[in-house]
């Protein structure tokens, strides 16, 4: 899984530091960097990650340098700072 | 100014442009994904080799053939408003857009079906779709060991593409029998190609040594200290448990229960749909061209039911030779001769894509086996105990239910719990599906970023429909 022929680039979740390719979205470079677990859930605060990766779900949903965005449709860029996107204790 | 615009980009949505640029109209078409090709068709990200595939290759072909048209091809936009004269809001890549045209071919293709059990909201559990999406894509599995359940085509395609990626696949779980393929092979043999292929996914399964459970279903999955717990559990032909069963360790789990046309669009638009008991889901009424109820609005492709991405292109070229025509830019014998070979070939393409899409058709079993704690709507964690006691109290059909309980209300739309929450209520009730009803369409179709949406763009500007009827 690490043959990369990508750039790779840094960011951070949660303010722990990730790395990760280019041109992967977020969703599948979290998932790679092992973080599967994005937010909790509104009502039952359940653990809620990536589920259909094409931008249908919003299970994936997360603060994205500020921006609540879906993971899987965001593009990896250099120095995201990504926040888990669970309500309440999201506001950046 | 622009005579037609194609939302969607997957092989109904190319050739529906394609057609209709070679016939003179100017075509806008628009896609949410960075490159065109749809999910069948997925242009690869780039950051690690993917196998090649027909699919793949395919791909590049569509691709080149929009490059060298004079479509105004726009990958990167984000579709979020459809206005009843066909202004479409999208927001792209420099920020919000849009067109208005006075014909409009959505070509949205479909969503995966997915019934809930306890666990599948866990993190490590998707979608048979998107674990294609990511052995497509980005040349990785879903996991270290995953087990691959459901039904369909797909469970086949995702398993052997794990083994492929250097994965492993802890079982497959299907719920048909052999026998339920074999009934289907007079209809496949219009397609040895897919036939081949599927044979060298089991041959190659089987010689990985991969357990393969017919008639099995997943009962629940849970987390465990090192990745994901699956009960599976043996189901009869109409998808009910019986005794027994097995548990699988895994770290990921693909799971997915067929396709749903993708109806945003159309029901946003107030278009006639009908509700298709074979396939067991809803779709836009259309003529054999692809024209709904709404004059200069038409589907392509599986948004209009789902008949495979054989059938789709087809389905693209004749509803741009019937927009061509309605638009007065075709003479009617012009439309006919060339819509006449057209016909002839989606007839036989179809007939595969039914049959695939009837091993994939949800069966009763599979609603009554939801648990009351499972959680139907993921957004707002309705449970079906909820569902069921919004129904008991009379809510009969799923626009009540979304009022009562929040089901549906959240940011996916209603995408993901629609089909189940109105099954249910549909079960509870011994109503049909037509009495249980759809989710209106809304705007925005999917949450944006509203600090995107500021600047030249104005809230006099947004188009809204009526609000829904309840
Ligand atoms: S995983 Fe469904 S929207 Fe991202």
């Amino acid at each position: 899984m690490s043959s990369s022929r990508a750039l790779l680039v840094s960011f951070s979740f949660d303010d722990e530091p990730y790395e990760g390719s280019a041109g992967d979205s977020l969703a599948v470079a979290l998932m790679l960097a092992g973080r599967r677990h994005l937010r909790d859930s509104s009502r039952q605060g359940a653990p809620r990650g990536a589920f259909c990766l094409m931008g249908s779900c919003q299970e994936c949903v997360v603060w994205v340098d500020g921006e609540r965005r879906p993971a899987c449709q965001v593009p990896l860029r250099q120095g995201m700072v990504v926040r888990s996107g669970t309500i309440g204790t999201d506001t950046p | 100014m622009t005579d037609l615009i194609v939302i969607g980009a997957g092989p109904a949505g190319i050739a529906a442009a394609l057609r209709a640029s070679a016939l003179g109209l100017r075509v806008v078409l628009l896609d949410d994904q960075p490159q065109a090709g749809g999910q069948v068709h997925r242009a690869p990200a780039g950051t690690r080799p993917v196998p090649p595939s027909p699919e793949a290759r395919t791909g590049t072909v569509l691709r080149d053939g929009l490059a060298g048209s004079a479509v105004e091809a726009r990958p990167g936009h984000q579709v979020w408003s459809v206005s009843a004269d066909f202004r479409v809001d999208a927001l792209g890549p420099e920020g919000p857009c849009h067109w208005q045209a006075p014909a409009l071919i959505v070509a949205t293709g479909a969503q995966e079906r997915v019934m809930p059990f306890p666990g599948w909201t866990l993190p490590g559990v998707v979608g048979l779709a998107a674990a294609t999406l990511l052995l497509k894509a980005h040349g990785i599995a879903p996991g270290a060991r995953t087990l691959v359940a459901g039904c369909g085509p797909l469970l086949g395609a995702v398993a052997a593409g794990i083994l492929k990626a250097g994965g492993q696949v802890a079982a497959v779980a299907d719920l048909a029998a052999p026998a339920d393929w074999a009934r289907r092979l007079p209809a496949m043999a219009a397609r040895p190609d897919l036939l081949a292929r599927g044979a060298g996914w089991a041959a190659r399964l089987r010689r990985a040594g991969v357990p393969l459970l017919f008639r099995t279903t997943v009962a629940e999955v849970e987390a465990t200290a090192t990745g994901l717990r699956a009960r599976l559990c043996p189901v009869d032909a109409d998808g009910r448990p019986r005794p027994g069963g097995t548990v699988v360790e895994a770290d990921a789990v693909a799971v997915g229960h067929g396709l749903l046309p993708s109806t945003e669009i159309t029901r946003l638009l107030r278009v006639e749909h009908a509700f298709d008991a074979v396939a067991g889901n809803w779709a836009a009424r259309l003529d054999g061209d692809g024209r709904s109820s709404r004059r200069g609005l038409y589907v392509a492709g599986d948004g209009g039911g789902i008949q495979g991405a054989a059938a789709a292109p087809l389905r693209g070229e004749l509803a741009a030779l019937a927009a061509a025509r309605d638009l007065g830019r075709l003479d009617a014998g012009a439309q006919d001769r060339l819509a006449a070979p057209l016909r002839r070939r989606l007839a036989r393409a179809a007939r595969f894509g039914r049959a695939m899409a009837g091993l994939m058709a949800p069966r009763p079993g599979q609603v009554e086996a939801i648990t009351p704690g499972a959680v139907v709507c993921r957004c707002e964690d309705v449970t079906r105990a909820e569902i069921e006691a919004a129904a008991a109290e009379g809510a009969r059909e799923v626009n009540q239910l979304k009022a009562w309980t929040r089901c549906g209300m959240g940011p996916c739309q209603g995408r993901v719990c629609g089909d189940t929450a109105a099954a249910l209520l549909a079960r509870h009730h011994g109503i049909a599906r037509e009495e249980a009803g759809l989710f209106t369409g809304r705007t925005p179709l999917r949450p944006l970023p509203l600090a995107q949406l500021t600047g030249e763009f104005g809230y006099a500007d947004i188009v809204l429909p009526p609000p829904a009827p309840l």
